[in-house]
C-alpha cells in the first residue's frame, strides 16, 4: 500500500517535471525577445498592456498594444473583439505568432484577473494613497 | 475516544447516531445558505473592476473548496477502509464520491460561466483548470468502480486504494497557480492581515463556505442512511425497524 502509493507519487512528479514547460500556459516577453520561443508553432505570451501604448486601427477591430513583464516588452496586434477586462496596465494573455517584423500577431487575446476583490471605492482611497496602481482610463 | 470510534463504526450505532444530527444539519444549511445568498448576492458591493459579475464567487470559490475537501475527507475513510476494514468508512468513500463528484462538476461550470465574460474564453488548459477537471475524473472513476464491481466490499477494497493514492491531486490543483504560469488567478490570501478580498466580500464568502461545509455534512449523512439501511436490509435490527414505521 505504502509502496504503492510513494510510486504512485514520484510517477505524478516525474512527469510533472518534465512537462514543467508544457504546463506553463504562457511565455513571457523576454523569453521571446531573447528568442526562446523557435519556430512557426502558435504559443501564448501573456504580461502586463503597457499603459498608453494602445492604439486602435482605422477598421476599429484592429487593436495594437506593447506587451511587457516589466523587463522587456514586444508589440503586440489583435483584430477582433476584446475581453471586457482588457485595459491599459491590465494583465493578458496572448495565442499567436511572431511576423518577420518581431510584432506578434494575437489570434485570441484573453484578460487575466488578480486574486484581490474590493468595492469601488475602497479601490478609488488606495488609489488616492498610491497603494493600488490606477487604470488610465479611469483617471482621464 | 477509541471506543466512541470502535462504537460509531457499526452500521447500527453509526444509523442511530446519524439520525440525531440530520434536522439540526439540515436547517443549518437552509438558515446559512438564505443568510449567504442574500449577503453575497443583494448586500454585497460590486467589484472595481468586475462589476456585478464577480458575485458568481459566493457559489465558485466554495464548490471549489467542497470539491477538494471532500476528497480530503474521503481519502482518509479509503485508507482507515483499507487498514481496519470498517464498512462505516467503506459507505463514506462510496458517498463521498457522489457528493464530490457533485461539487467539482458545479466548480467547474460556474468557473467557466464566469470565465466567459472576464477571460474571454470558457475553457483553456490552464494548470488550475485541468488539475480540477482531472480531480471530476477521480471522482467519476470511483462512482464506475462501485458500479462495476458488485461486491460492495471488493469494491470499496479498490476504490479506496484509487481514492488515497489520488489524494496526490490536491496539493497540485492548489498550488497550481503558483508552479506555473496560468490564466487563472493567484489563490485567496484569506489568513494574511491585508485579505486580498475586502471584508464586505469575504464575510458572506466565508457564511457560504459555512454552509456548504454544512450542507456536506447533511446530505453525507442522509446517503449513509440510505445506504446503510439497503445493505442492512435483512438484519433484524432494519426489519425491526421498517416494521415500526
Amino acid at each position: 500500500m505504502v509502496i504503492l502509493l510513494i510510486g504512485f507519487s514520484s510517477a505524478v512528479a516525474l512527469v510533472l517535471y518534465a512537462m514543467r514547460q508544457n504546463i506553463m500556459l504562457f511565455h513571457t516577453p523576454s523569453q521571446v525577445v531573447a528568442g526562446e520561443v523557435q519556430g512557426n508553432k502558435l504559443f501564448r505570451v501573456g504580461g502586463l498592456v503597457v499603459t498608453g501604448s494602445v492604439v486602435k486601427g482605422n477598421d476599429g477591430l484592429t487593436t495594437e498594444f506593447d506587451l511587457t513583464d516589466m523587463g522587456r516588452s514586444i508589440r503586440v496586434r489583435y483584430t477582433g473583439l476584446l475581453p471586457d477586462l482588457f485595459r491599459e496596465g491590465q494583465g493578458i494573455v496572448a495565442q499567436g505568432l511572431l511576423n518577420e517584423k518581431g510584432v506578434f500577431v494575437a489570434q485570441e487575446v484573453l484578460a487575466k484577473h488578480d486574486e484581490n476583490y474590493m468595492p469601488p471605492e475602497v479601490a478609488a482611497s488606495l488609489k488616492k494613497q498610491g497603494v493600488l496602481l490606477p487604470y488610465p482610463h479611469e483617471t482621464d | 475516544m477509541w471506543n466512541y470510534l470502535r462504537k460509531l463504526s457499526s452500521l447500527k450505532y453509526y444509523y442511530e447516531w446519524s439520525g440525531k444530527w440530520v434536522p439540526w444539519l439540515t436547517g443549518f444549511t437552509v438558515v446559512l445558505m438564505i443568510v449567504g445568498f442574500y449577503w453575497g448576492l443583494f448586500v454585497a458591493p460590486a467589484d472595481y473592476q468586475q462589476g456585478e459579475s464577480y458575485r458568481i464567487i459566493f457559489v465558485h470559490v466554495p464548490a471549489a473548496w467542497m470539491s477538494m475537501f471532500v476528497y480530503v475527507v474521503m481519502a482518509v475513510a479509503g485508507f482507515i477502509a483499507l487498514v481496519w476494514r470498517t464498512k462505516v468508512s467503506e459507505i463514506v468513500v462510496s458517498e463521498c464520491a457522489v457528493i464530490g463528484a457533485m461539487f467539482t462538476a458545479l466548480a467547474l461550470i460556474t468557473g467557466m460561466l464566469w470565465g466567459k465574460p472576464t477571460w474571454g474564453t470558457y475553457w483553456q488548459w490552464d494548470a488550475r483548470l485541468t488539475s480540477e477537471l482531472i480531480l471530476l475524473f477521480l471522482y467519476l472513476g470511483i462512482i464506475a468502480i462501485h458500479s462495476a464491481i458488485e461486491d460492495s466490499r471488493v469494491a470499496a477494497r479498490v476504490a479506496s486504494i484509487l481514492a488515497v493514492t489520488g489524494v496526490i491531486n490536491i496539493p497540485i490543483i492548489h498550488y497550481s497557480v503558483t508552479w506555473w504560469s496560468s490564466l487563472h488567478q493567484p489563490n485567496m490570501q484569506l489568513l494574511s492581515k491585508s485579505p486580498s478580498v475586502h471584508p464586505s466580500m469575504l464575510y458572506p464568502l466565508l457564511v457560504m463556505a459555512a454552509a456548504f461545509q454544512v450542507y456536506f455534512f447533511g446530505l453525507l449523512f442522509i446517503r449513509m442512511r440510505n445506504e446503510i439501511l439497503y445493505r442492512e436490509r435483512l438484519t433484524n435490527w432494519v426489519k425491526k425497524l421498517l416494521a415500526r414505521n
